[in-house]
């Protein structure tokens, strides 16, 4: 197969980007996505060229370190699939493919393909937690958790922090992976102590870093490679308000 | 030098119960004097990190990823073991010591093993109360799946992604600690260097991988939890970052390397489909419960998988171990595996698969059980190969996954540095030659939770009166100059090969020469070759880009000048060890019916490797010799 690829290269934060034109040819259909990118750096360095930089580690869909916008999708045209668990098998032999990082206030571009998702380990920090010290655990089988509340707590632990619902909402928003987190803690009976603080907590850092409003377009749902579910979010919305409602009844 | 594992005294449930009565403690009031550097934010290093934080130390934690979350515990698929006997099927702290200790062919402490046991329990509990959603059965109780080589069920599990679920639990309490401001994060920071003053660890100097400023970290103690090297590989099952470069240079500072040539190599992977392949993806072991391996019979057969009838089928596993059959544990089913593809049985374009078959397990249990088992993995096989495995076998091949190999550490998991400890995969201590399934996640978590933070606090006790370490020590300056130098000469030499080249190059001679099997005249040739290519890429490899700014390729060059190193260590470490154990197959080893030999009169001790000051020397061996005081050896037999 042969592909054009038009790709955002920008030097670090401060700099100017733009996207540049390259072609690569022989590429095989069984080679992932990362790795039609891994070809195309081979290729730069031989032309001793700069290479492209991308994010990407585990290669298998689960670090959530890797992520572009390809054609206008967050991680490509597949459903509940991360860029590196996308293959060429995809796309067309003299295709045009263009490449972006994932665009938000939140996630500023720190060079080429990679941004900065530091914002979601302070949304994290905030109390996307359970207060409990090593040692204090009591013994695991003293808190029965329902089969089915195990299970949808799970759902929304799934989440792998990759940011493509920040990248394909419109507004911007972290209300998925806000409210992922928010919503296993709040079901689980082992989190209950902090559910209020929790969810004010992390609403106001999320609002802080800049993220934009929830619109309810549910794109973010279409793009999440976990299929995590905007449920979370109308979840999410509850929390919040009983938090203000039941903070101000002493 | 006598190498001293410091294993308390007592009977074997005794120990850790009289070393932690007896260990030395800091008063809180004096902890937050005490600075402590924590590299690596995997299920050992956070967890340590976010403990000592808890405990009221000042901790500065690292990573190279832009997360803490990302580190590689979050790919573990199957489970963690624990010896909870939740199942009422006989479990007990003592039977998953023997079982760890059998698994690993008897080339491990029974202390630590014991302990590893011990500790599982609380592990489970620490998980729970983080929120932790482990599977559950109806009644709200948790549940348990079994795992291979043993005959309980004691492996907890979160879906297909246990690891990901331990490691955000660990992850979350870290980020407590941050925002608590016990710990200070660096994410995007690579260590380059371990400091040691007056012999004792003292800091580290670390490179901004967005900016490439190079940094200088001081500290009364450093602890390494920086994991396993199996990318040494280059093909492995390991992340594209995970990297044996902080364990290397500690090495290099004076930290013995044990058993680095045990590497676990899996025996369900994805195989490699061409040259432009990074990584082999991992398929649960799990799947081998249902799947049937084979190949077929006749060598060199190119017809479809479907249209090779019953009898010309060799479901080699089964002939040969039906006790076991397709679930024999990892190291046999591997060599098992090779031995097929070697003589010209191997399927699939490049000749280097076996079939992993369902055809069976549908037909007696119908698609949709298997799915509802499985189908997670199913999709991801579909979505890498494009093939459905419903309907035609699943090819898979061994792949180098984890290392049981690592800086050498005694009980308290100090290595010979004073003051610098070596959590999780990063150290060699519990799996001896072959780790059993599930328990990678266990030692990880352990050695982070209940293990370190006692015996860190027993190290910091007489550190109280120390004061401040300054990084204006000219052994800071001495570091910062050396590492700056390093990375100018990678620059400067502009060659004509990527650094990717060579690392491939030494992953195929590793994996052919070191890998499942090997034998005397390989390795000296390997040794021989690796030297050869490491002097080649001093002349000619093309790193591209400046320092000053973010750059994958200066990364990767100076973790693959690393290698070139680690691979010839363990090369000799696999040629000095003439017997073969566990994962470790000497091809002049082995029984008339090609089975591991063992030699427990010789060779019953850890290799410890020492630095011998440069790379023109021989790597200097020390042994620690093996004591079997509550378990003798017997021979591992899955017949």
């Amino acid at each position: 197969m042969k592909l054009h690829l038009k790709i955002w290269r920008q030097k670090n934060r401060k700099a100017q980007g733009k996207l540049v034109n390259y072609t690569l040819e022989n590429v095989n259909p069984h080679m992932s996505f990362l790795e039609m990118l891994d070809t195309l750096n081979e290729q730069l360095i031989q032309n001793k060229e700069e290479p492209v930089e991308f994010d990407h580690d585990c290669r298998e869909g689960i670090c959530g370190q890797c992520g572009v916008v390809i054609n206008g999708n967050a991680h490509g045209p597949l459903e509940n699939t991360t860029t590196c668990q996308l293959h060429m098998r995809e796309f067309k032999d003299g295709e045009t493919v263009l490449i972006e990082p994932f665009r938000a206030k939140g996630f500023p571009v720190k060079k080429d393909l990679k941004v900065d998702r530091s914002a979601f380990d302070r949304i994290i920090s905030a109390g996307g937690y359970v207060s409990v010290n090593t040692g204090q655990a009591p013994e695991a089988n003293s808190i029965p958790v329902s089969h089915a509340i195990a299970e949808a707590a799970f759902d929304s632990a799934a989440c792998i922090g990759c940011g493509a619902c920040v990248a394909t909402c419109k507004n911007g928003s972290a209300a998925l992976f806000t409210s992922a987190k928010i919503t296993q803690l709040a079901i689980l009976p082992q989190s209950q102590e902090e559910r209020k603080e929790r969810a004010l907590n992390m609403i106001a850092q999320m609002d802080k870093e800049g993220f934009g409003h929830c619109s309810n377009t549910e794109a973010c749902e279409v793009e999440c490679p976990q299929g995590i579910s905007v449920l979370n979010i109308a979840r999410m919305n509850y929390e919040y308000n009983r938090a203000s409602f039941l903070k101000f009844k002493k | 030098m006598k190498l001293d594992a410091k294993i308390p005294q007592g009977p074997l449930e005794e120990k850790w119960l009289n070393y932690k009565k007896t260990a030395r403690l800091v008063n809180p009031a004096n902890r937050k004097k005490l600075d402590v550097i924590v590299v690596g934010t995997g299920l050992a290093g956070s967890s340590v990190a976010a403990s000592l934080g808890e405990m009221g130390y000042n901790v500065k934690s690292f990573c190279f990823q832009d997360t803490p979350r990302r580190a590689h515990s979050v790919a573990a698929q199957g489970g963690v073991n624990a010896a909870k006997n939740y199942k009422n099927d006989g479990d007990s702290v003592y039977r998953m010591f023997v079982d760890t200790l059998k698994g690993g062919d008897f080339r491990a402490r029974e202390a630590n093993v014991y302990r590893l046991a011990e500790c599982s329990l609380n592990l489970i509990d620490q998980a729970v109360a983080q929120g932790v959603p482990f599977g559950r059965e109806y009644g709200g109780y948790l549940n348990n799946r079994s795992f291979g080589g043993v005959q309980v069920s004691r492996t907890f599990y979160a879906r297909g992604q246990t690891g990901q679920q331990l490691l955000l639990g660990t992850y979350q309490a870290l980020m407590r600690q941050v925002d608590k401001k016990t710990v200070a994060l660096y994410s995007s920071h690579e260590m380059l260097d371990l400091v040691v003053i007056d012999e004792r660890a003292r800091g580290i100097i670390v490179r901004n991988l967005e900016t490439g400023e190079i940094e200088k970290h001081a500290a009364h103690a450093v602890v390494l939890a920086t994991g396993g090297f199996g990318k040494i590989y280059y093909l492995s099952t390991l992340a594209m970052g995970c990297n044996g470069s902080a364990i290397w240079r500690a090495h290099k500072k004076g930290a013995f390397f044990a058993s680095p040539s045990w590497t676990q190599i899996h025996p369900t992977s994805l195989p490699q489909s061409g040259d432009y392949q990074s990584k082999l993806t991992l398929m649960s072991e799990s799947l081998r419960n249902d799947g049937r391996i084979w190949v077929p019979k006749k060598a060199e057969d190119t017809r479809e998988a479907n249209t090779i009838p019953e009898e010309e089928r060799d479901y080699y596993l089964e002939r040969r171990y039906p006790a076991f059959g397709n679930l024999a544990p990892r190291d046999i089913s591997s060599r098992a595996a090779k031995e097929r593809i070697d003589a010209g049985h191997g399927v699939g374009p490049l000749k280097n698969a076996v079939y992993l078959d369902f055809s069976k397990a549908i037909k007696e249990q119908g698609q949709a059980k298997i799915a509802e088992k499985y189908g997670n993995l199913f999709r991801m096989y579909e979505k890498i190969t494009g093939t459905n495995a419903y309907k035609e076998p699943m090819k898979i091949s061994p792949a180098a996954h984890f290392s049981m190999g690592g800086l050498w550490v005694d009980y308290e998991l100090m290595t010979t540095i004073p003051g610098l400890f070596a959590l999780g995969e990063a150290n060699f201590a519990d799996h001896g030659a072959n780790r059993l399934g599930a328990n990678s996640l266990l030692q990880a978590s352990v050695d982070g939770y209940f293990i370190a933070p006692y015996t860190i606090a027993n190290y910091l006790a007489d550190q109280i009166r120390t004061g401040k370490i300054s990084t204006d020590h000219p052994e800071f300056e001495k570091a910062v100059k050396e590492n700056k130098e390093k990375i100018n000469n990678l620059l400067r030499i502009k060659g004509s090969r990527s650094v990717d080249y060579y690392h491939k190059k030494l992953g195929k001679l590793l994996y052919d020469y070191c890998g499942l099997t090997r034998t005397a005249e390989g390795l000296t040739y390997a040794i021989e070759e690796i030297k050869k290519l490491r002097e080649e890429f001093y002349k000619n490899v093309y790193v591209p880009g400046e320092n000053d700014t973010m750059n994958a390729e200066l990364e990767k060059a100076g973790r693959v000048a690393d290698y070139l190193e680690i691979g010839v260590l363990m090369c000799y470490d696999a040629l000095t060890r003439n017997e073969s154990c566990g994962a470790h197959f000497r091809e002049e080893f082995q029984t008339e019916e090609g089975e591991a030999q063992r030699n427990d009169v010789d060779f019953q001790y850890i290799s410890a490797w020492e630095w011998p000051g440069s790379l023109e020397q021989e790597p200097i061996l020390n042994k620690e010799e093996l004591k079997f005081e509550f378990v003798q050896p017997t021979i591992r037999s899955y017949k």
